[in-house]
């Protein structure tokens, strides 16, 4: 700026000076701007994540300060266990199950919501609440209405005549009842996520080929999966992605809900890496169960890539 | 004919109400349930022969009471607005510059490391809550809200990142080089026509930084173990659900509280937010 | 005041060879108009005159001083932009008064500034409002005054028109020149319209594949093109080329006339079968083919409608073209060459 004001300087071509440079050159500007975020990343990030790798064959633990190198001892001492195989199990019974409802019911309701009507908004922010409400404190609602005393769930059905007089299902307390809990929560939980997405994708599909689809006589059925699913499935797989990470690597439903109980029928490994590490004080074991997941996410990642390369948005 | 058609018409329409309906209580009920609860006498509650739904003694103010009088909830909630306030903070310093410089200045290299920035949003905290842990133990900051105010924006600045990038992109690049012909540099067209321009994309991610910290609940369990320095999400499962007594009204209260009104500012903005989520899928 | 040269300038983005070695240099107050079609370079040559991109080779000289390391807020230049570049988030008056106050201009003088560069466009009751409650026209005209209030060494103009109706374009050129030559400042224009070209510039540059074909007056360039690009690109027909056995002849279709309603000596006779005829209203266009001793190839005649000579569809009259109007090209190089007689090409 003061550059500017002495003309003479200017004319004469008076060097700037370095700072002002700097402002200036965008092959420096960039990389200052955007070295603290990547610095802070692999700090957090990038360096944890190599630790991890390097607890999982160590016999690392939380009062230990040793650090000795075991090998791949803690993946193969942790696969043996029957707890680990039970986790591993109910880990992808719980996402993919989950998943799979969530993906049907979040195409029903987007679908729907794709209309419009009186008091849509509404009905939107209500909807949207289990997503961005607390996720702990959304499940404790639910650990309520579950109660294995209190159930309002349990109430209604019994008032409506649903369920007999001597019939009131604990919710938590059976092994498949528990597990078919906790999936529900989840559904619960993500359901808004996916049907919003899902939402963004039919709005994009232009309306013109609706109206093309309309005008060519197609049926409502026809019209949905000959039409409108091939043009929304890019999208939906993104969902699909988010939705897998979100439900491989979750344990805050698990661990308000049952702990992995009962008799770790909910276990799943995230909840188990953190009940064996946290909890256990077994750094070098949970390390190594929540390594399983990476592969997973490994997976997940080259779906996103594949994505934003075909799109080439980005 | 005619009348099949409005036979029809008439069923497609109660069909779509019923969807829509159905799946509006399942998403609010427990909502609606917290604040019922809230607002019961314990002996109504803990009555099975009495219709949950209705008041079957005058409503009452008594878990409002217990949860701020006697437990630590209103400490919760302020320690989760200064780690909230904090980290949104740090989110904004690293995730504002980055994003611009993904958008205009780093060009094909930018766009990988784009991706690859983006990626680390993927990578959850049960994978490095046990590392992370020893690091916090290490830098002596256990048991401190700093440990999470330094831990929440590894999720919070990847996707910031990516969606700021997303709005400063859609920024026509000519208002830039008019700044810049007009006598800025490239960094005074940054702070004075682009970050002007995009306060509604930096308010996005405030609000979702915000968020995403009052969600949290792995770190924040591991790393802390005070009850005065629990945030909200970590301090009512755990200190007000100890064994076998649950003190519903006020865990309902606390429950709702935290999450309702954080919920409908957020609803502003979630367009914005989606923009993110489906990276290029969406034109 | 201050002039623009461009030495061996040249820009690559990746293998794309943007501007491919330009020299270039205004005259003091020049109005300098850069033509050519989208994607020649020339408003990547713009942009490495103003400084928003580094030439790969070569340098910018404002003023006879190389600028290559000059950021543009230092090159005491301004830019109108094709889309304007209005800020969104300022009112008219912030707008003009934005590149004031980034020199640190104290406040009151700023007003001064901006209230006479308003005037000057005639904006002074649009100074509250924000960018977006404006017209195309009123825009440009904002986007005019914030280039003009600092009192710049050089103008750069990035097609500032092409946003403009048709109807308002002709004003808008014609506003232009009068600012233009009312306060002298040399002036860069960036166009792909040959009309605004021709109305506008001192001299013209037309450009291709980024390399200056030609640098002239509108007249110059239009009268004795250099070669067979230019020849093609100015002109609504162009120029019409006919292949002789060494050289290409090239004539205009608006000498290209009747011999019943011109009968020239010094004039090259050409049979002329029409086939199409197009009533433009001020002017006929007649296509067709050249009929032997010439080469049967597709020509096109624009005849003003004060000439009346019925012509129809399918007949062959006898055409003329005089001598001095006929261009001489090289058959591979397209460059212009000596004039030749019309029988050395013709059998």
């Amino acid at each position: 700026m003061e550059a500017v004001k002495g003309e003479a300087r200017v004319l004469l071509g008076a060097p700037a000076t370095r700072f002002s440079y700097i402002r200036d050159r965008e092959e420096w500007l960039g990389p200052l701007m955007l070295g603290p975020a990547i610095l802070y990343i692999v700090l957090v990030v990038g360096f944890p994540f190599f630790l991890a790798l390097y607890y999982s064959v160590s016999d690392i633990t939380l009062g230990s300060r040793s650090l000795g190198f075991v090998g791949l001892k803690n993946f193969t001492g942790v696969i043996g266990t029957t707890k680990f195989q039970t986790a591993l199990k109910n880990t992808f019974v719980f996402a993919i199950l989950s998943q799979l409802l969530v993906l049907v019911l979040g195409n029903v309701l987007a679908l729907a919501l794709q209309k419009d009507f009186r008091g849509k908004w509404l009905v939107r922010l209500l909807i949207l609440l289990p997503w961005v409400a607390p996720i702990s404190l959304g499940t404790i609602g639910w650990l309520w209405i579950v109660d294995s005393i209190y159930s309002v769930i349990n109430w209604t059905l019994r008032a409506v005549g649903i369920f007999g007089p001597t019939f009131w299902p604990i919710w938590l307390g059976v092994p498949h009842l528990a597990m078919g809990t906790v999936i529900a929560v989840h559904v619960w939980r993500l359901l808004p996520l996916a049907t919003v997405i899902l939402l963004a994708g039919l709005s994009s599909i232009p309306k013109d080929i609706h109206d093309a689809a309309q005008v060519d006589g197609a049926s409502f059925w026809r019209h949905y999966f000959q039409v409108t699913l091939p043009l929304l499935l890019p999208v939906a797989v993104v969902a699909l992605l988010f939705g897998l990470v979100f439900a491989f690597t979750d344990m805050t439903v698990i661990y308000v809900l049952t702990r992995g109980g009962p008799y770790d029928t909910t276990q799943v490994l995230a909840s188990l890496a953190f009940f064996t590490g946290v909890a256990g004080g077994d750094l070098a074991e949970g390390a190594a169960i929540s390594l399983f997941l990476f592969p997973l996410l490994l997976a997940a990642a080259i779906g996103f890539l594949r994505i934003a390369r075909r799109s080439e948005v980005v | 004919m005619a009348t099949l058609y409005r036979v029809r018409r008439w069923l497609a329409d109660g069909a779509h109400f019923g969807i829509v309906a159905a799946f509006t209580i399942f998403a609010a009920f427990p909502f609606y349930w917290m604040l019922i609860t809230t607002f019961k006498r314990t002996t109504d509650l803990m009555n099975r022969t009495h219709n949950p739904f209705l008041f079957h003694e005058p409503p009452t103010l008594e878990h409002l009471r217990v949860l701020f009088y006697d437990t630590l909830y209103g400490r919760w909630l302020a320690n989760t607005a200064v780690v909230g306030v904090l980290v949104v903070v740090v989110t904004l310093v690293l995730a504002v510059p980055a994003g611009y410089a993904l958008a205009r200045l780093t060009g094909r290299w930018g766009e990988q490391l784009g991706i690859g920035i983006f990626l680390t949003y993927l990578v959850p905290p049960t994978l490095l809550f046990i590392p992370l842990s020893r690091v916090v133990v290490g830098l002596g900051l256990q048991d401190s809200l700093w440990s999470l105010v330094l831990v929440y924006p590894s999720f919070t600045v990847p996707f910031s990142t990516w969606l700021l990038m997303g709005f400063f992109k859609a920024i026509p690049s000519d208002l830039e080089d008019a700044a810049m012909i007009d006598g800025y540099s490239r960094l005074g067209a940054f702070v004075k026509i682009v970050m002007p321009i995009s306060i509604a994309g930096i308010l996005t991610v405030v609000i979702f930084s915000f968020t995403l910290v009052m969600q949290e609940f792995v770190y924040a369990l591991t790393f802390i173990s005070p009850v005065s320095q629990y945030t909200v999400s970590v301090g009512v499962p755990t200190f007000l659900v100890h064994g076998d007594v649950y003190f519903w009204g006020s865990l309902m209260a606390g429950c709702f509280i935290a999450s309702v009104p954080i919920a409908v500012v957020y609803n502003f903005f979630v367009d914005r937010f989606i923009a993110g989520f489906t990276v290029g899928a969406v034109k | 005041m201050a002039t623009v040269e461009a030495r061996d300038i040249r820009k690559s983005f990746g293998t794309v060879r943007a501007v491919d070695g330009v020299n270039l240099s205004t005259k003091e107050g020049e109005f300098l108009v850069l033509l050519g079609s989208s994607g020649c370079g020339k408003t990547t040559l713009l942009r490495m005159i103003a400084g928003l991109e580094k030439p790969t080779s070569g340098d910018v000289l404002i003023g006879g001083q190389v600028v290559n390391d000059l950021p543009p807020r230092a090159r005491k230049i301004a830019m109108v932009f094709q889309s304007y570049a209005l800020y969104p988030h300022m009112t008219v008056f912030k707008n003009i008064a934005f590149p004031l106050k980034a020199q640190g201009m104290r406040a009151d003088a700023v007003r001064q500034r901006v209230e006479w560069a308003a005037a000057l466009f005639g904006i002074e009751l649009l100074l509250h409002r924000k960018p977006r409650q404006l017209s195309g026209g009123e825009r440009q005209r904002v986007a005019l005054a914030r280039a003009v209030v600092r009192e710049p060494a050089v103008f750069l103009l990035d097609e500032p028109l092409s946003n403009l109706d048709a109807k308002l374009r002709a004003s808008a050129r014609d506003e232009l020149q009068q600012f233009q030559r009312r306060i002298g400042t040399t002036t860069i224009y960036v166009t792909h319209d040959q009309v605004e070209a021709m109305g506008l510039g001192d001299r013209i540059a037309v450009m291709q594949h980024g390399r200056v074909r030609q640098i002239g007056t509108p007249m110059e360039v239009y009268d004795e093109p250099a070669d067979t690009f230019v020849a093609a690109f100015l002109g609504s027909p162009p120029m019409n080329l006919i292949e002789g056995k060494d050289c290409l002849v090239g004539f205009r279709p608006e000498h290209f006339l009747p011999k019943e309603a011109f009968p020239m000596t010094e004039a090259a006779s050409v049979p002329f079968r029409v086939t199409r005829l197009e009533y433009l209203g001020a002017d006929r266009l007649l296509y067709g083919v050249l009929e032997r001793p010439f080469p049967e190839q597709k020509v096109i005649a624009k005849l003003p409608s004060t000439v009346t000579t019925s012509i129809r569809q399918g007949e062959t009259h006898e055409f003329v073209v005089k001598e001095k109007d006929l261009k001489f090209f090289d058959r591979d190089t397209g460059l212009r060459t000596a004039p030749r007689p019309l029988s050395t090409q013709f059998a």
